[in-house]
């Protein structure tokens, strides 16, 4: 399995740079396509074994942990987050929940669990464990339907808050997420750009993350994203599962409501 | 029905009621001021918006043509000019500029290594528009510029505009796209002469 899709990854890097056609692009989405060649696959398998493992100063394992489901049932939880969360009085998405874990059930700080989130692609670094676990955790809610509640007047606020911050231009560029993610058949470069306005396309998009990114070589989330656009944007770090990023992943995945999950997703 | 179910129902009808009302504005400055933190390699005053920022924003970048005639005029105020005069500069200091995607990248997790930063900004021009016909990875947010000099000539009414539209597009579409590059600090006025020249220029690829 390693070996099967390390070689894929080569061969990728390899066949991308030859020729720029649109023809060899969508050759390369397609063999980004094949499910049992996603190395995803092996980060999944790392984040359960943390799941499950008796970890920080308490020494306790976060198969309690409750993603709004109830302590422990992981099953479908993502598939119905983010969610107004009672104990924390606050909306969250899958990885502020685990940071939130982490802390109460583990023990740590959250300055210690968010001291380095995301893995450095450009020292070919894997996985940071929050991203395995977020991949894990994530995979429990493959072939269910994107379904995040709207019923606490908290999961209402969020939504309308993450929309008006979709259209929230800022910085030395003047961008905001709809500069590039609000009309359809538009490209950065060659690369295509989600509408986030076109109910296939996000949840396409939406059904697909956490997704390995083949030029990343680890699985990325939907925070990472977040982070990702905003550096683009030049603004600062968005803060992990800060309010402001948390409100954008819950107008993003209502926006994707209906659609299936299909996990782990693999792009470029 | 008892009096503490009505008081009850009339208590939730009033929180309901505050939070649909409550100021979107004030509830997106406090989300940004909870999420981005303070500390090396952070500039927390590029999330404060300025005027056309914040209009365009809650217009959705289709501001009333009353606000979009003020919008582009207090835009075109802003213009400045090169100190020589000169709005056509050298167009193949302008390729480089037009070619580059560099700069502006900031934060602690992935800021733009130091010593890139000696060779200055580009126009990141490319991500976004189609320019030399040679080049085919060209984004197409914008109009393709393939041939501009060589539809629209040398005039010196056509460098101004080019010029100008390059400096604060802004001053020509309310809330266009495209990031005002000089008005912002992106490019220095003489850059944006040399991308002028690029753009104009009979001797540049663009218009081979």
């Amino acid at each position: 399995m390693k070996y099967k899709a390390m070689s894929l990854g080569v061969a990728l890097a390899l066949a991308v740079p030859l020729a720029w056609g649109e023809a060899s692009v969508e050759e390369y989405r397609a063999a980004l396509a094949d499910k049992d060649a996603n190395p995803g696959l092996l980060t999944i398998d790392k984040g359960e074994i943390l799941f499950k493992e008796k970890r920080g100063p308490k020494n306790a394992s976060l198969e309690k942990c409750d993603f709004g489901l109830g302590a422990g049932k992981i099953k479908g939880a993502y598939a119905q987050m983010p969610r107004y969360f009672k104990d924390t009085n606050r909306v969250q998405d899958v990885e502020s929940r685990l940071v939130t874990c982490m802390v109460k059930l583990q023990g740590f700080t959250e300055a210690e669990v968010k001291t380095h989130v995301f893995a450095d692609q450009r020292s070919n670094e894997g996985n940071t464990d929050l991203e395995a676990l977020t991949a894990y955790v994530a995979y429990q809610s493959n072939g269910m339907e994107i379904n995040p509640p709207l019923k606490h007047p908290m999961e209402k606020e969020t939504l309308s808050l993450g929309e008006a911050l979709f259209w929230r231009r800022t910085g030395p560029m003047d961008f905001a997420c709809s500069t590039c993610h609000a009309e359809d058949g538009k490209r950065i470069r060659l690369q295509p750009l989600l509408n986030v306005l076109n109910k296939k396309d996000i949840q396409a998009t939406m059904g697909a993350w956490p997704t390995y990114r083949v030029s990343h070589g680890v699985v990325r989330t939907m925070e990472h994203r977040m982070w990702d656009c905003n550096w683009q944007m030049r603004t600062p770090d968005i803060d992990y599962g800060s309010p402001a990023a948390v409100a954008l992943i819950a107008y993003l995945t209502h926006q994707a409501s209906g659609g299936v999950y299909d996990l782990p997703g693999m792009k470029r | 029905m008892n009096i503490k179910l009505i008081i009850a129902a009339m208590l939730a009808a009033t929180s309901m009621a505050a939070h649909a009302g409550k100021d979107m504005q004030a509830l997106m400055d406090k989300a940004i001021a909870e999420s981005f933190k303070p500390g090396e390699g952070q500039d927390l005053s590029r999330l404060k918006q300025d005027e056309t920022q914040m209009l365009c924003s809650t217009s959705r970048n289709s501001p009333s043509p009353k606000d979009a005639e003020a919008l582009m005029t207090r835009e075109k105020a802003t213009i400045q000019y090169p100190a020589d005069g000169k709005l056509m500069g050298d167009w193949k200091q302008g390729e480089k500029l037009v070619k580059s995607g560099f700069g502006m990248r900031i934060g602690s997790i992935e800021p733009d290594p130091p010593a890139k930063q000696k060779g200055g900004n580009g126009g990141n021009c490319y991500a976004c528009h189609a320019v030399d016909p040679k080049e085919v990875a060209a984004g197409n947010m914008g109009p393709s510029l393939t041939g501009y000099g060589k539809l629209r000539g040398q005039g010196e009414d056509i460098a101004k505009y080019t010029y100008e539209k390059l400096y604060n597009a802004q001053a020509f579409v309310a809330c266009s796209n495209m990031p005002r590059l000089g008005h912002n600090g992106i490019l220095k006025p003489a850059q944006i002469a040399d991308i002028t020249a690029y753009l104009l220029s009979s001797e540049s690829p663009v218009n081979k």
